[in-house]
């Protein structure tokens, strides 16, 4: 398995980054960790005629938590969002979700700009941060702009991020109430056969706030809105989730493939979402 | 053909300089270039971690980097833990704990356990689970590499303790 040749960048600065992808066109594709793009390469399904290497910018990498706001720099790896031990206390989901992300060795190269910018709906932050109304920040030729999670998907592989444009920032703003990621897979290392991120907030006995997203369940991750509005007002009893499942299941559009044949998805879609809700709410 | 680039690496503490393609795999290098084939190609798609080396203080699987990414990296293998002269302790409680059966995962095993070990010196058994994820055994059903990592780590934690 030898992937095509190409040529080789590795810019130092995000101005640099940018200009090289204006320069070279079409021809130039950006690398993080490479654990999306080099399996692609090797069966040729990618065959870019130049790498920009993002290793050695330094505007990408760092954590920030500050005020109520995170700033996640596009190169941060799943394992700096595990050991961060600030983000973990400021949004505990994250570390639940990037826990459950591949295997070690994996997330110590892969990126969370490359997991939520490649727009393969089989990676788990997208979901992750359609859930916690996440904005992304896309650096061009012509400046930056922000652009909210639950907007920058469009299809299988496709988002709001143009070709000369750079993912290089995430900003969240700090949740409160319980959360829950939980995730149905294979084996290690594999995509969700169905996945659900919650964020719930209880005021008394009943929901006063409620965020639910879906990951690999259709071309897109799917925030699902009517699943959260209907567990609002509600006490989070059996009916109350039932009621959010069936909302989520007319959002979400699996296909077969691997994983299962439809009917099986959308059933683990249903449970697996229902164990999220039982486990966000214990902790709200 | 795109041009090759000046790559320069240190490997088990020797520096290593040569022109190279800058698609060339890491795993490839270190075996075919550099001659070190403790590494293994299992899978080639990163999931097995027979390829697994330690690059600048993390595991990675050198089948999924080029040698471009690791350009001035310092990279270490099972080669440079030890050898038949004076085996790491992790070496010798695999081979005392039967942690091997084939051997094909071992080094990528043994590279990946010594990191894991670096980072958490006293895990339990369920760390040891969780951190050896990466890494596949098609022979031995894992509990006696998982009982040789727990060895490893409390001689480790008990010759530390004497000194």
């Amino acid at each position: 398995m030898i992937p095509p040749a190409f040529e080789y960048h590795r810019p130092t600065d995000l101005a640099s980054a940018v200009g090289l992808l204006a320069q070279l066109g079409d021809e130039a594709r950006v690398i993080a960790g490479g654990h999306s793009l080099i399996p692609m390469m090797k069966l040729r399904m990618a065959e870019p005629a130049h790498l920009v290497d993002l290793q050695s910018v330094g505007e990408l990498k760092g954590i920030t938590v500050a005020g109520d706001h995170v700033q996640i720099g596009a190169m941060v790896t799943q394992s700096d969002l595990i050991t961060h031990d600030g983000l973990a206390r400021a949004i505990p989901l994250l570390r639940e979700a990037a826990l459950q992300i591949a295997d070690p060795q994996v997330r110590y190269v892969g990126t969370v700009g490359g997991n939520v910018a490649n727009g393969d709906p089989g990676n788990d932050m997208p979901g992750l941060m359609q859930c916690l109304d996440a904005h992304f920040t896309l650096t061009g030729p012509s400046g930056s702009r922000d652009v909210a999670a639950r907007d920058f998907y469009h299809g299988l592989y496709s988002t709001e991020r143009a070709d000369d444009e750079i993912l290089s920032r995430i900003t969240i703003a700090i949740p409160s109430g319980g959360y829950a990621y939980e995730k149905q897979k294979r084996k290690i290392g594999d995509y969700a056969t169905a996945a659900a991120a919650v964020l719930l907030n209880r005021r008394g006995g009943t929901v006063s706030s409620a965020s639910i997203a879906m990951t690999n369940l259709s071309d897109i991750p799917v925030w699902s809105q009517a699943a959260g509005e209907a567990l609002i007002g509600t006490d989070c009893g059996a009916e109350a989730v039932t009621a959010a499942v069936a909302a989520m299941l007319a959002d979400i559009d699996p296909q077969a493939d691997n994983r299962g044949p439809i009917a099986f998805k959308r059933h683990v879609a249903g449970v697996i979402l229902a164990r999220a809700i039982a486990r966000a709410w214990s902790r709200a | 053909m795109a041009k090759k680039i000046h790559v320069t690496l240190t490997v088990n503490g020797e520096a290593q300089e040569f022109l190279a393609e800058p698609r060339e795999l890491l795993i490839h290098t270190l075996r075919e270039r550099l001659g070190i084939t403790g590494p293994h190609i299992g899978c080639e798609t990163s999931h097995c971690g027979a390829c697994t080396v330690d690059m600048n203080g993390r595991s990675v699987k050198a089948c999924t980097l080029f040698v471009a990414q690791a350009d001035g990296a310092d990279i270490t293998t099972i080669e440079g833990l030890g050898g038949p002269d004076g085996l790491h302790v992790l070496q010798r409680m695999f081979r005392e704990h039967h942690g091997l059966q084939c051997g094909y995962c071992t080094p990528g095993m043994i590279t990946r356990a010594h990191r894991l070990l670096q980072e958490n010196p006293a895990p339990t058994e369920e760390e040891v689970r969780f951190g050896m994820a990466g890494n596949l055994c098609r022979c031995t059903g894992y509990q006696n590499i998982v009982k040789a990592i727990l060895a490893a780590a409390a001689e480790m934690n008990a010759k530390e303790a004497a000194e």
